[in-house]
């Protein structure tokens, strides 16, 4: 988490702001009415803004939507890395896969590829710890553990190509 | 029953007022258009308009003096509403220093020049105080328009501002009581008592000033508008009553007025403080003969060439304490240069009384001079400090 400063502008609202590790200073001002301006200080005067974008409440959030999407996905990728020799991936069933409309009994998942079927995600909600006859039906997406070659295998048995 | 006489009469007064309002209203959007606050334009129009302009008038002032005074109280609540209890404490705990610097440097020049000329000691006050005050409104609008709110030296610059309507508060019951002219050790005394009680209302409005909130906020905007400027006037005029001066009644309404109703209060209400205030603007600048200013004109460029480098010397000391480069800190000072409706406020306060009214030319030479200055010489600050660096 970066170090932010907080400051406090009398009669305007209150400032934040931390160093980003290629030297640019940026910040958000909130007015106590609201409105957000993005600042981003120059890097030969750190004293003044080079750019300051006034945000409607609508837009910040917008902008905060974009900026905290890609950050849940660097999460992710960081919890595929965490336990060392354990993969998680998210595996959608394609229409023509080999295994496309078997149970998980008839394909023999767990037997064939070591690799362990945790959840279906289906468009309806999901099913956790699915039993021998689920059904691994084309569109929904599976959640599957195991080693990297495990899970390997098992997509290209789910996937065409 | 309305007489064929009075209908007449406040025809033409409602025309009068109408059309001095409508041409500050397209002076307002001219000024804004080149970025300047519309102050200067206000007092340009009351000249053309006054006492000896170049328009005669016509126009019974009984009730826009009274819009005046009300335009005042007004200027002084808004201000009292932009800061929270919180936000004073701490800017006077942080920036003492810097405050005091601000208040000896730039009221200096004007006591001096007052002497100087001869002019009596309540006067000297007064100009000290036109000289000192920067003007909150028009630094504001300049570091909004200049998108500079983010920068490093803005919380510097505010917290100087919120030190100066600190001062404010304590130097209008002393100026009250001075203009009232009482011998000195009765004088002695009614300052000494306008002080406590400024001092008490200041206790009371940082101590409860989150009850009195409570109490205003309503859901209704109109209950909220007329409550809160009820209740203000109620205060200023006990004020007034007390020796006080209405300013700081309103002003210290204005700071016991926190949490969610001061953002909507300011909504409500300025608006209608823009209405009063630039009656009381058009007004001060009504009373002036325009040919009392050229004899006027070379002390007040005089002040106003020294107003702009004490203002630029507080900055640059300032930001030096806060360890910012050359740029910031003449971003700082000239940014604080500008003179406005407190130096008129203060000017004001002498119409009428045995102050020498040479103060009011005065003031407002300066004020046209400073209120243009500033914004502009602060829009160029970072090439003169570009061509400082240079030098060296």
């Amino acid at each position: 988490m970066a170090d932010i400063q907080e400051t406090h502008l009398p009669g305007i609202g209150i400032r934040f702001d931390f160093p980003t590790s290629d030297g640019t200073r940026v910040g958000v001002l909130v007015h106590k009415t609201g409105r957000r301006e993005l600042l981003v200080y120059r890097q030969d005067d750190p004293d003044e803004c080079a750019i300051s974008i006034e945000l409607e409440s609508d837009e910040a959030r917008t902008l905060a939507e974009m900026l905290g999407a890609s950050r849940i996905i660097e999460q992710l990728d960081n919890l595929r890395q965490e336990v060392e020799g354990l993969s998680i991936d998210w595996i959608t069933i394609d229409e023509s896969a080999e295994w496309a409309n078997r149970t998980l009994g008839e394909a023999a998942v767990h037997t064939r590829t070591g690799v362990s079927i945790v959840a279906i995600i289906t468009a309806n909600g999901s099913i956790a710890a699915p039993g021998a006859n689920e059904l691994l039906q084309p569109g929904t997406k599976v959640v599957a553990v195991g080693s990297d070659e495990g899970i390997e295998t098992l997509t290209a048995h789910l996937r065409v190509n | 029953m309305v007489s064929a006489a009075t209908t007449g009469d406040t025809a033409v007064v409602f025309i009068e007022i109408g059309l001095i309002l409508f041409v500050l209203g397209l002076l307002a959007r001219l000024s804004d258009r080149i970025g300047l606050s519309p102050i200067p334009a206000y007092l340009i129009v009351g000249l053309a308009f006054g006492s000896g302009g170049f328009i005669g008038p016509t126009l019974s002032t009984e009730f826009l003096d009274v819009a005046g005074e009300i335009g005042v109280v007004l200027l002084l609540f808004t201000l009292g509403l932009e800061y929270t209890p919180k936000e004073l404490s701490k800017g006077l705990r942080t920036n003492a220093v810097t405050g005091l610097i601000d208040l000896v440097v730039n009221a200096a020049p004007g006591v001096l020049l007052a002497l100087f000329l001869g002019w009596s000691i309540p006067t000297a006050v007064l100009l000290g105080g036109v000289t000192y005050i920067s003007s909150s409104g028009v630094v504001a609008k300049v570091l909004r328009d200049l998108k500079r709110l983010g920068n490093r030296e803005t919380p510097v610059i505010l917290s100087v501002l919120v030190i100066e309507d600190l001062v404010m508060a304590l130097y209008l019951p002393i100026v009250a009581v001075m203009i009232a002219g009482s011998d000195l050790r009765s004088g002695a005394l009614a300052v000494v008592i306008a002080l406590a009680i400024a001092g008490l209302l200041l206790l009371i409005a940082v101590r409860f000033g989150h009850r009195i909130s409570r109490v205003m906020n309503t859901r209704s905007d109109e209950s909220l508008l007329l409550g809160v400027v009820g209740l203000t006037l109620v205060i200023a005029g006990i004020a007034q009553e007390l020796d006080v001066s209405a300013a700081v009644g309103a002003f210290l309404v204005g700071i016991s007025i926190s949490g969610p109703v001061q953002e909507r209060a300011s909504s409500l209400i300025e608006p209608l403080r823009d209405l009063f205030a630039a009656i009381f603007f058009v007004l001060f600048a009504f009373r002036i003969d325009p040919g009392s200013m050229p004899p006027v004109l070379l002390p007040a460029l005089a002040l106003a060439t020294v107003g702009i480098a004490s203002k630029v010397l507080t900055g640059w000391w300032a930001g030096r304490r806060h360890g910012f480069a050359t740029r910031a800190r003449i971003r700082a000072g000239t940014a604080l240069i500008a003179r406005g409706e407190f130096s008129i406020v203060i000017a004001g306060l002498a119409v009428g009384t045995t102050i020498d009214q040479r103060l009011l030319p005065l003031t407002a030479t300066y004020v046209l001079l400073l209120a243009v200055a500033g914004p502009v010489l602060t829009r160029f600050a970072d090439s003169f400090a570009n061509a400082i660096s240079s030098d060296r």
